[in-house]
């Protein structure tokens, strides 16, 4: 998936629990094994937990710039950006920003002439086995939902179907028919499947293959 | 069996409660569950249902004692700071002898506390919500899987037995995403609402709902039907779930999420050839008093593992009689223990580290 964002920095969007924090984070890990220089923002102003920062030691060690909320995953319920977010437009490395879901795509909105500036992919990450936008129909009021809030544009979509630990290629595949007919509806263009490593008998090569993110409780 | 989907456990409780016919729901925001209200605001106007955002958790709690009045299934659903503002309101829907169902998804405490996943609410939950002589049915999910099966079987006992029934979960919980089968439920024979405040219509004497009494005689007798209901439920609907407690000797007592992360320490200490246990209690009122008992007679110590400062420590003394020595461990303030900090302490009760 890496050789088709062309642009320096890669928007990682989408509806809630769509996996946008597992293809982040491991698009990231990619690119930096790849021998880029990388920084990962976490830009997300929802979700109290399960967020990019769990994985910043492990990015870090891979020279990977984190940049996160000062109080990620402390108890302060207020969503903060930090002032290094900045870093994402003067820099020079390969940035990644991790958005919320849905509504969290308003904190986008802030910096969209800069992001326009820099130039950026946005990408839209799908799950079919998530409710609310389970249907071709629901997906694309998702999408431009998240353009109307963030007034940026998306220019990829990515299949990230998967249901946890029971993912098999059929629930892969579902989500791609469906990630194909929203290209086809909304003229963004499919970049293919982000899949959890070990997926067996996929059809189609994965664009992305990947870790669990996931902070693991148990 | 359904499709499966893969859902935050805070959508569980709002699609489960959908599918279990309620239509009505009034909440306030607070984070670890505000996804919950988030859902049902897109999900219930659908379904020709109300999600209603309060002025406050008092006024929530209040509308669903109006609605559930009425005869409607009704809930509301908050999280520790919040439960403790609708505690009067509970107390009045226990003395009107009405049926809902409440969520607390908690978080640190006391005071405002935090936002982190805890358990420090076990008490207040399976002792006195609010004041009078009362119970309520508690349940504790452990699963996103548990929580869409626990919210029918709420509302269904909610119904049967014309009590509030809690689902007590966890930020935790709450927040991770797992996959979910909303099909997989049990049907229950539910009764007719006869007492609703619904329109008679001009065919049957009023129904009054009611938590006032004039005469104390008639209090008590109120108070003693309810106590009578308090013992079929204690009787029939125990709920528990056991892990390798045929052979153990040390058998951890925990719930919820830290039934989960106990279960793992539970194999770690097998694959170090210690005999530990889980027994995982899933009412919490009524509490599974006689299955502990019995358990008691088996193993040789009980370790109690919870995210609060040892709460139903207590409850496993006194079913067990303390015929056992009764330990803890736990993690609070909203600080989740580790199956390897659980572990130690199972290797420390073995009499150390293997």
């Amino acid at each position: 998936m890496i050789e088709k964002l062309k642009k320096r920095i890669t928007i990682i969007c989408g509806h809630y629990g769509a996996g946008k924090t597992n293809v982040a984070v491991n698009l990231a890990k990619a690119a930096a094994d790849s021998g880029r220089k990388v920084a990962i923002a976490d830009l997300d102003v929802v979700n109290p937990y399960f967020r990019t920062a769990d994985n910043a030691a492990e990015l870090r060690e891979k020279g990977i710039r984190c940049i996160v909320p000062e109080f990620a995953n402390t108890n302060v319920d207020i969503p903060s950006i930090p002032a290094e977010f900045l870093a994402v437009f003067d820099g020079d490395a390969y940035s990644v920003v991790d958005v919320g879901g849905d509504d969290g795509a308003i904190a986008l909105s802030v910096y969209k002439d800069r992001f326009e500036h820099s130039g950026y992919d946005m990408l839209y990450v799908y799950n079919a086995c998530r409710p609310l936008t389970a249907t071709v129909e629901e997906a694309i009021e998702s999408l431009r939902a998240i353009e109307d809030m963030s007034r940026l544009k998306f220019t990829g979509i990515v299949n990230n179907t998967n249901l946890g630990g029971e993912t098999t290629a059929a629930t892969v595949e579902k989500g791609s028919a469906v990630c194909k007919a929203l290209s086809a509806a909304t003229g963004v263009p499919y970049l293919g499947s982000a899949v959890f490593k070990g997926i067996k008998g996929l059809a189609e090569q994965p664009a992305l293959l990947m870790d669990n993110a996931t902070k693991q409780l148990f | 069996m359904g499709e499966k989907m893969l859902m935050k456990g805070n959508e569980v409780i709002g699609e489960a409660a959908i599918r279990s016919g309620c239509r009505y729901f009034f909440g306030y925001p607070i984070t670890p569950q505000t996804e919950l209200s988030e859902y049902l605001a897109k999900k219930m106007p659908k379904v020709g249902g109300l999600c209603l955002q309060a002025e406050s958790e008092v006024s929530a709690i209040n509308m669903v004692l109006g609605c559930t009045a009425s005869g409607e299934r009704a809930f509301t659903s908050s999280s520790s700071p919040g439960i403790s503002l609708k505690s009067e309101g509970v107390s009045y829907i226990i003395g009107s002898d009405l049926p809902c169902v409440i969520v607390n998804v908690q978080r640190g405490g006391p005071g405002l506390g935090g936002i982190q996943p805890a358990q420090s609410d076990y008490l207040q939950a399976t002792k006195a919500l609010g004041h009078g002589d009362q119970h309520f049915i508690v349940l504790a999910p452990a699963y996103v899987q548990e929580i869409a099966t626990l919210m029918s079987e709420a509302f269904d006992l909610a119904d049967i037995y014309r009590t509030p029934v809690m689902l007590l979960a966890d930020g935790a919980l709450g927040q991770m995403m797992e996959p979910v089968d909303f099909e997989a439920k049990k049907q229950r024979e539910l009764p007719e609402k006869t007492w609703a405040s619904c329109g008679h219509g001009n065919k049957r004497a009023h129904n009054i709902v009611n938590s006032l009494y004039i005469d104390p005689e008639v209090l008590e007798k109120t108070v003693l039907a309810r106590y009578e209901r308090y013992k079929q439920i204690e009787e029939n609907e125990v709920q528990y779930d056991e892990y390798m407690t045929e052979d153990a000797e040390i058998c951890i007592v925990a719930y919820g999420i830290t039934a989960r992360i106990a279960k793992t320490a539970v194999k770690a200490a097998r694959e170090k050839g210690i005999k530990a246990g889980l027994f995982r209690p899933i009412t919490l009122w009524p509490y599974p008093k006689k299955e502990l008992a019995t358990l008691a007679d088996k193993v040789s110590k009980f370790l109690v593992v919870e995210m609060n400062m040892g709460q139903m420590v207590d409850d496993v003394k006194v079913a067990t009689d303390c015929r056992r020595p009764v330990e803890f461990f736990g993690r609070t303030g909203g600080v989740i223990p580790t199956p390897n900090e659980i572990l130690a302490k199972i290797e420390e009760m073995n009499g150390g580290a293997n």
